[in-house]
């Protein structure tokens, strides 16, 4: 069992603030995702979680218990860390084994869970070897192995995907996935990357400057993003976001065109969110946004084409390979009805239609 | 651009062979050269331990009978030189385990916890170098009374250890904070104390400084003759470079006895410099953190 609770969680390094108040709850079981640009603060918040740095304002429960001056080791949790932070001078036996023996378990109990844990990670012939004889990818299982002998309530996961390469990164992406249904602790993960967010969570908290910018499954934050941030950090290629004014039913680019996008909310000016997957390209076109291609992304089974707007505004759409368009080429952009987003064009919030 | 490097890269090879071979030449003599010159005097010393006094100056650089060990035997058993050998085992033996202790503990809170004044105390240290500690002799005289251990080891373990930290305090400073954070993290979430951390995880991994600052320190303090001079009276007490001046006389030197008990006193510390050198691993932390 575990129950997460932050209550206004506050983080201030001598004068500056770097999380301003962050409320959140995390159930059991629940794979839970930080995501954000580089110092959103998602580290800290973790660190916190963690006990590693005190906590400046704020509550943390754990299980219905205040955790804010509980020692690390008795919080019931355990953290992957990003460099791995293996022990050079131990084999891969010990590294498990330290934390397992300061817990107080006896011979037995220690050895059957390091053999566990290796079975589960697939560690059994690398018990005896020290880490620096040891690939990426098995450093990070050492890692995780580290972590499952403790058998905490909370797993923490450090951007543990960072130091790999990108053909090991899906793998053990998918390895995460798998140990998480298995052992069906809480994970909280924390990563920039958006694809492992999608990926691996259940809930994805998307942070931006200290601050949470919206908390939901994977589907909610691609559907509907609460504001024009969380809209263009979620999703890839990233939203288009174009300043519009309406006139009646239509939105119209200054000097390039306007398009009809089906029920428009009741504002002025707004911003108009297009997912690449939103707008359809053709050339000559009556009715439409006027815009110039830049490049053309083929990726075999689709194709990506980049072209500016009016406003200067780099727009992204989906084509499929067939219809390729040229560099310089000329276009109109439509967009289908009901699948553009609207957001506020004064504090970038979500508008409804 | 790939042109020009291709030029560059030709330009380089033909101008390796000749220039290579002439730089690296000279190097190898100026390195031989100066092996020859630091191996001289020692090897002169241990060719001098094997023959007598007369010998010593009828051919001072001839290869002596290895067998004749005359000298070595004397020096056991009609000397105090054991005496003398264990003296000095006990206070450069006690000064660099209070150096190494005090050193390493001294660096690790500097190095790694964040608190007001630890610069100041950084700079402290360090200006201990800058003090040449022989010109304290009087007041350090005066102190050893008050504190009544002039003739007695403590002195010399007190003014050794004074010495040595400021050196082990910046090498082990230094070193400890290029040794990444997370690994103490690790240990904490892992539930080790502050001395479990520092005693199992980061005193193994800073085990090649503290052997650099250990060879800094054994060598000075082993071969210090300054210090037991103005501190040491009692014969008994006397270290072997101070008990060894007491094999020349006034009108007449056993050279041959001086010499070999200068090769025995020389020898432990060679060794120790040679067993030591193996610990240089370079790279004990690889593997540690990508």
């Amino acid at each position: 069992m575990a129950q997460l609770s932050l209550r206004g969680i506050k983080k201030r390094f001598r004068e500056t603030e770097v999380l301003h108040g962050i409320d959140l709850e995390i159930g059991d079981r629940e794979f839970v995702v930080f995501v954000g640009p580089s110092g959103c603060g998602k580290s800290t918040l973790l660190r916190l979680i963690a006990g590693l740095d005190p906590i400046t304002d704020g509550e943390f429960v754990l299980n219905g218990s205040r955790m804010n001056d509980v020692a690390p080791s008795r919080r019931g949790i355990a953290m992957v860390f990003q460099s791995y932070a293996l022990y050079p001078h131990m084999d891969v036996y010990e590294n498990m084994a330290f934390g397992a023996r300061l817990m107080g378990l006896d011979k037995a109990e220690v050895e059957q869970r390091i053999a566990d844990a290796a079975r589960m990670l697939r560690l059994g012939e690398l018990l005896k070897r020290r880490p620096r004889e040891l690939s990426g990818g098995q450093r990070q299982r050492v890692a995780i192995g580290r972590a499952l002998v403790r058998k905490p309530d909370v797993f923490l996961l450090d951007e543990p995907l960072s130091n790999l390469d990108a053909a090991l990164r899906s793998e053990v992406r998918l390895e995460i996935a798998r140990l998480h249904r298995e052992i069906g602790g809480t994970m909280i993960y924390v990563t920039h990357d958006q694809v492992e967010a999608m990926t691996l969570a259940d809930k994805i908290v998307v942070m931006n400057n200290g601050r949470i910018e919206q908390v939901g499954s994977p589907r909610e934050l691609y559907e509907t993003p609460a504001n024009t941030f969380v809209a263009s950090f979620i999703g890839s290629p990233r939203m288009t976001l174009v300043d519009v004014t309406r006139d009646g039913d239509r939105l119209g680019v200054a000097n390039g065109g306007a398009v009809a996008v089906g029920a428009v909310p009741d504002a002025k000016a707004l911003k108009l969110g297009l997912r690449p997957d939103a707008v359809h390209l053709t050339r000559g076109a009556a009715e439409g946004f006027a815009a110039q291609v830049v490049y053309t992304e083929y990726l075999g089974d689709n194709a990506y084409v980049y072209a500016r707007l009016a406003d200067g505004t780099l727009l992204s759409a989906r084509t499929t390979p067939n219809d390729l368009f040229a560099p310089d080429e000329t276009v109109t952009v439509t967009v289908a009805p009901g699948a553009a987003h609207f957001f506020s064009a004064e504090d970038g919030r979500r508008l409804s239609p | 651009m790939s042109t020009a490097t291709t030029t560059a890269m030709a330009y380089q090879d033909r101008r390796g062979i000749l220039g290579t071979l002439g730089r690296d030449g000279l190097l190898q003599i100026i390195l031989i050269a100066n092996t020859i010159i630091m191996l001289a005097p020692i090897v002169i010393m241990v060719f001098s331990a094997f023959k007598t006094t007369p010998q010593i100056f009828a051919s001072p650089f001839g290869i002596p009978d290895f067998t004749q060990v005359g000298n070595f035997v004397k020096i056991w058993t009609q000397t105090n030189f054991l005496r003398y050998l264990l003296n000095s085992f006990v206070v450069t033996g006690a000064s660099m385990v209070l150096i190494l202790t005090l050193g390493t503990m001294a660096a690790y809170a500097i190095g790694r916890y964040a608190f007001t004044g630890s610069n100041f105390i950084l700079m402290f240290f360090l200006a201990g170098l800058t003090l040449p500690l022989k010109l304290a002799i009087i007041p350090l005289f005066m102190l050893m009374r008050d504190l009544s251990i002039l003739n007695n080891q403590l002195s010399l373990i007190f003014v050794y250890t004074a010495m040595g930290l400021p050196t082990t305090v910046f090498i082990m400073t230094g070193f400890i904070r290029t040794l990444p954070n997370e690994l103490e993290d690790a240990a904490r979430m892992d539930g080790a104390s502050e001395a479990r951390i520092m005693w199992s995880i980061m005193l193994p991994l800073v085990r090649p400084a503290m052997v650099i600052a250990g060879i800094q320190n054994v060598v000075p303090i082993w071969n210090d003759f300054f210090f037991p001079l103005v501190f040491i009276q009692n014969d008994d007490l006397k270290t072997l470079p101070q008990g060894l001046t007491t094999f020349m006389g006034e009108y007449t030197t056993d050279w041959g006895v001086l010499f070999s008990g200068l090769t025995l006193s020389a020898a432990p510390i060679i060794l120790i410099y040679i067993v030591l050198s193996r610990q240089f691993i370079a790279g004990m932390t690889s593997g540690a953190v990508k």
